[in-house]
Formats: C-alpha cells, structure tokens, sequence
C-alpha cells in the first residue's frame, strides 16, 4: 500500500517557497504533510496533498518542475519507541529509509510518518505482516 | 624622454616605418602565397595575386582571416613553415571545443620577446632590475612572452606564473622584485594582500606591466596606490604572437604598436571598410615578420582607437587605446577568454536544453562567473544528493572546457528573461568598458 507524494523543485532564494504556497492556497489545494530538504542553492518541497490529481495539473500549468513518488504512510501509537520498532523491522530486510517527516492526523494518541523507502512493494509487505497500521490514500485524502 | 630596447626601430621616422611595412608586407604576402594554400584560396577568391600588393596602401585589397577561419583550420591549416622548423606552440581558447594553436620559429619567439623586452624597457627596467612574471607559464602567451622579453633585457627572471600568493609575496620580498608582470586583477589583490600584511615598506616594485584583461583607470590608480608603483599596460594575442603587439609608455596616454612587426587597421565591424586613424572601430593585425603562423588581416574583434598625435616618450609608432569593447560575444574572466558558445556546447553535452544565462561579476578584486541553467523535469529527481551531484558534473565539464571554475545555479524554469528575438546571455556586473 502506498500514497503519492508530490516533490517540487524550489530555487533556494526568499520569496520562493511563499510563491509556491501562494499557488497552492490560490487553488485551495490542502496539504496533508510537507517537508523541506535544502541545498545551497534549491531545495525540494516534498507534500502530500488531499487531491492529486488537481495537484498535478496545477503544477504542470505552473510550469513548476515536480515529480510523483509513491511514498509509505504509517501511524504509530504515540509514545517513545514506537517510531524504533517500526524502523527495527525494516532493517530486517535491508529496507533502507532514504527520508521520512512526520504529520498530524488529529488523532490522539497516534502519530502519523511518511517513509519514503528503497522497495516500496516489499516494505509495505513487512510492514502488514507485522501489524503497523498503514494508511491509504482514500483515507488520507478523507482526513481532517 | 623614453628609454629604449631598440632606439633606432622605437624612434624611426613614419618614413621608414612606412618604407619597412611595405617591404615586409609584400615578402609576408608572397611567403603566405607559397606555403598557406587556405590564405592563397582566399586570395583567389577577390581576385587579388601578390603582384597586386605594391605597398603597405594595397593592404586593404587583402582579405580578413577570423576566429572562425582558425577554428576550421585548427591545428595545421595556417602553418606557413615546415613543422621541423618550428619550435613551440602556445595556444587559447576557441570558440567551441577547439582552440587556437599558434606556431612559432625561432625567429617568431625572437621577434615577440624582443616586443615584450621593448615593453620592459618603456617601464624602465634594465639589466639591473629583478622581473616578477605572475602571469601564467604554459600554453598561454602571458608568461612565455613576458619571461622572453625580461631575459632579452638581461634582467633576473623569477618564473613565479600565477597562484601560490604567499610564495609571491616570500620571493617579492626577499629577492626585491622591482617590475611585476601579472593580470591587473592579480596586481590588485596582491596589493591588498601586502597592504594588510603591511608589507608595503618591504617591497621594491617600481613598475608593473599589466594586462590579458581589460582594466579601467581607476584599476590603475588603486593599483598604483597600494603597491606604490606606475602601472603600465600591455596588449596582445596568441594568434599575433601574445603580449607586446603594443605597449604603453612613460606618457600612459596609449600603447604603442610595434609596427616594423604588425601593421594595424581600424575597420567597421559590419562592413569590414577601413575607417581613418582617430575612428573608432575593430583592431585589425597583419603580421609582416613572422613566418611560422603569418596571420594577414586577422579580426581581433576588439573595438580601439588608433592615434599619431607625437608622444612624449619620442616614439614614433601609432598608439592605440585600450579595447573598449568587443564586437563579438566574448568575455575574459581571471584573464581566460570565455565564449557563450563553449558553454552552451556543454549544456547540450550534459543533455540540458540551451537556457542559461552567464553571470560575470567582480568580488574582492578577483572576477566571478556563474552559469544559471533552468532546471528541466528530465533533469530533476526526487534527490538531493541526485541534483546536487547534477550540479557538480556541469561544474567540472564547465571547467574542462574553459580552464576556470565557474559556479552552476540550477533555477526555476522560465526564470531567464527572453527579451523578444535572442535571450539575454550574458550579464557582465564589471563595468569593464567606460567611456
């Protein structure tokens, strides 16, 4: 199982990651989760969003660089070593996480992660048969 | 008065200079007939055989050689003696991936180092002066030229070429350099680097011969002032020979050309008509003396001025201004030529569409480019380390293909201003050219 996730090219110089939002929020485009990796010069804008497809044209019309990754959503129970073994159970097949960010899901007691993995079939797999909740993209897109 | 590598030749009448342009332009015509078929087919082509050229007035029947002509001819295609008589090449930047290699004879690498020793002379260096030559030794002219010229005066050459400033510094101290030969750039940073030392008082410089770049008066000034020197300037170019196709002298107003060797033109760039002396226009350089690589109306694509107004200095030879401009696309950056056209070769190398702009600016006296490419969604991927290591494999090709280190900013699509018809390419900060 897995949801899409959304990386924009951003020019690391003020005003340009307002300038991203603004188009966001012009298109009343929600986003879920975000994250934000700099270089020196750019940095890449990673979100998840409620409505993809809308997204993605957006984007497109934009003439923004971006690409589509499939990414895994998992909530954990909110209390110290949940998020270890979840990342102990990876590791047992050489899964390796390239980045993760965490997310609100207004639920209490549970947290939410998106892991961006090697193998997505194979983790997704491994995590299921351990029994980590994973979310769908239905429900992501569905939550408030 | 000035002083003199060769007083008789600095100081002859227009006469005589007249008299020895003729008698070298019509043997260099007839040399380049018999042993350059690529010149003779041009000559051909306008009709013109050397029983047309009667004097140094009939230069202007000639036709033009340009960069282009090189590139095309690179490496043998020029070559006016037999390889066994040739000695060295040095060699610059062309356009595209190819450069210019230039030939010489012994008699050529005679001919330019006793330019570049007239050049040391007018800055009043004797046998008795030590000569610091910071340009770079190799395939560029700067410190092959200047290194000849210095031995020919007989003064002590210190073979310093560029870079390693605290080693310049070590010997310019202890060794008590007194004419520095080096890019204005390096002069000026080098100046500052003694100032806040405070090594001003251990320095001997009196005079320094600057150029490869262009450099305004108020260069000059700052860099009079820091190193407590006159600050000549010197002109040239590897398919001429290298530095000392002119010189300044004590007077500052100009550089002399040394016409027993180059006659110089003044043309229109467009229309290639030969303007009168005082125009301003394109330096155009026949070579009337060397033999190995004898370029007739080469196209500098550099803009001067040519004056015969008497000098101070008693030499009789034209004085031309600095460049005050190029009619073609070409920067210098840290004294290396740099052509648009090189690094679009690169862009489409690396598989990138040709959107770039070239940035050139000035930070602490030492000059700075940038290459802005837009980011494309073939180039991008959901990785930093990916894009970053994207970054750094323009950068190396970038420098493999000029020889300087320029820095690479990818940006966002359609951020390079297109102004109707041909975008913008090159935004130079330095405000080089003035006046």
């Amino acid at each position: 199982m897995a949801v899409k996730q959304i990386s924009v090219f951003i020019e690391n110089h003020s005003g340009k990651l307002a300038e991203f939002c603004n188009l966001l929020s012009k298109n009343e485009i929600n986003m879920r989760a975000s994250s934000l990796a700099d270089a020196q010069d750019f940095g890449i804008v990673r979100i998840i969003v409620d409505d993809i497809y809308k997204a993605s044209t957006i984007l497109k019309d934009a003439e923004c660089v971006f690409s589509i990754k499939d990414v895994i959503a998992i909530e954990l129970p909110d209390h110290p070593g949940s998020l270890a073994k979840v990342l102990d159970i990876l590791s047992q097949k050489d899964m390796n996480v390239e980045y993760m960010y965490a997310f609100t899901n207004h639920k209490a007691g549970s947290a939410s992660m998106i892991l961006r993995v090697n193998d997505v079939k194979t983790a997704s797999e491994l995590l299921s048969v351990n029994g980590i909740t994973q979310i769908s993209q239905e429900e992501l897109s569905e939550m408030k | 008065m000035g002083n003199y590598y060769q007083p008789e030749i600095e100081t002859a009448s227009r006469e005589q200079i007249h008299q020895w342009q003729s008698e070298r332009l019509i043997n260099q015509v007839k040399h380049v007939w018999e042993n350059v078929p690529f010149y003779k087919n041009k000559m051909i082509e306008v009709g013109i055989t050397p029983d047309d050229i009667k004097s140094v007035d009939d230069l202007h029947k000639l036709p033009f050689i340009t960069k282009d002509d090189l590139k095309d001819q690179y490496p043998y295609g020029l070559l006016g003696k037999p390889l066994s008589e040739c000695v060295r090449i040095q060699s610059t930047s062309g356009t595209t991936g190819k450069r210019v290699v230039a030939f010489y004879t012994q008699h050529d690498i005679d001919i330019w180092e006793e330019c570049c020793a007239r050049a040391i002379v007018a800055a009043g260096g004797t046998k008795d002066d030590v000569c610091h030559v910071s340009y770079g030794y190799g395939l560029f002219t700067g410190g092959a030229g200047l290194n000849g010229g210095s031995h020919k005066v007989g003064c002590l050459t210190l073979p310093m070429s560029s870079g390693n400033t605290e080693r310049q510094i070590q010997f310019m101290t202890d060794l008590g350099s007194t004419i520095l030969c080096c890019t204005p750039s390096y002069a000026a940073y080098l100046g500052e680097t003694i100032q806040e030392k405070g090594l001003k008082d251990k320095i001997k410089l009196k005079a320094g011969i600057f150029g490869a770049e262009a450099w305004t008066e108020e260069m000059r000034h700052d860099i009079e002032e820091k190193l407590g020197i006159k600050a000549y300037d010197i002109y040239g170019l590897t398919e001429i020979s290298g530095p000392g196709v002119s010189f300044e002298c004590s007077d500052q107003t100009g550089m002399h050309v040394n016409e027993d060797h180059f006659i110089v033109e003044t043309i229109n760039p467009k229309t290639g008509e030969v303007l009168p002396i005082g125009e301003k226009g394109e330096l155009v350089f026949t070579c009337i003396t060397k033999e190995a690589f004898p370029l007739i109306r080469y196209r500098t694509r550099d803009i001067g001025i040519l004056s015969l107004e008497p000098c101070s200095c008693g030499r009789t030879h034209v004085k031309m201004t600095k460049p005050l401009g190029r009619s073609d696309d070409m920067l210098i950056v840290k004294g290396v030529n740099v052509f648009p056209s090189q690094i679009e070769t690169v862009l489409m190398n690396k598989g990138y569409p040709a959107n770039y702009q070239i940035i050139v600016d000035r930070v602490n006296n030492s000059d700075t480019i940038e290459v802005q490419v837009e980011m494309t969604a073939e180039m991008f991927s959901d990785s930093v380390g990916d894009i970053s290591a994207k970054e750094k494999e323009l950068v190396d090709a970038l420098k493999a293909m000029l020889g300087i280190y320029a820095k690479v900013k990818l940006v966002s699509p359609k951020t390079i201003a297109r102004s109707e018809g041909k975008a913008v390419r090159i935004i130079d900060n330095r405000n080089l050219y003035k006046g």
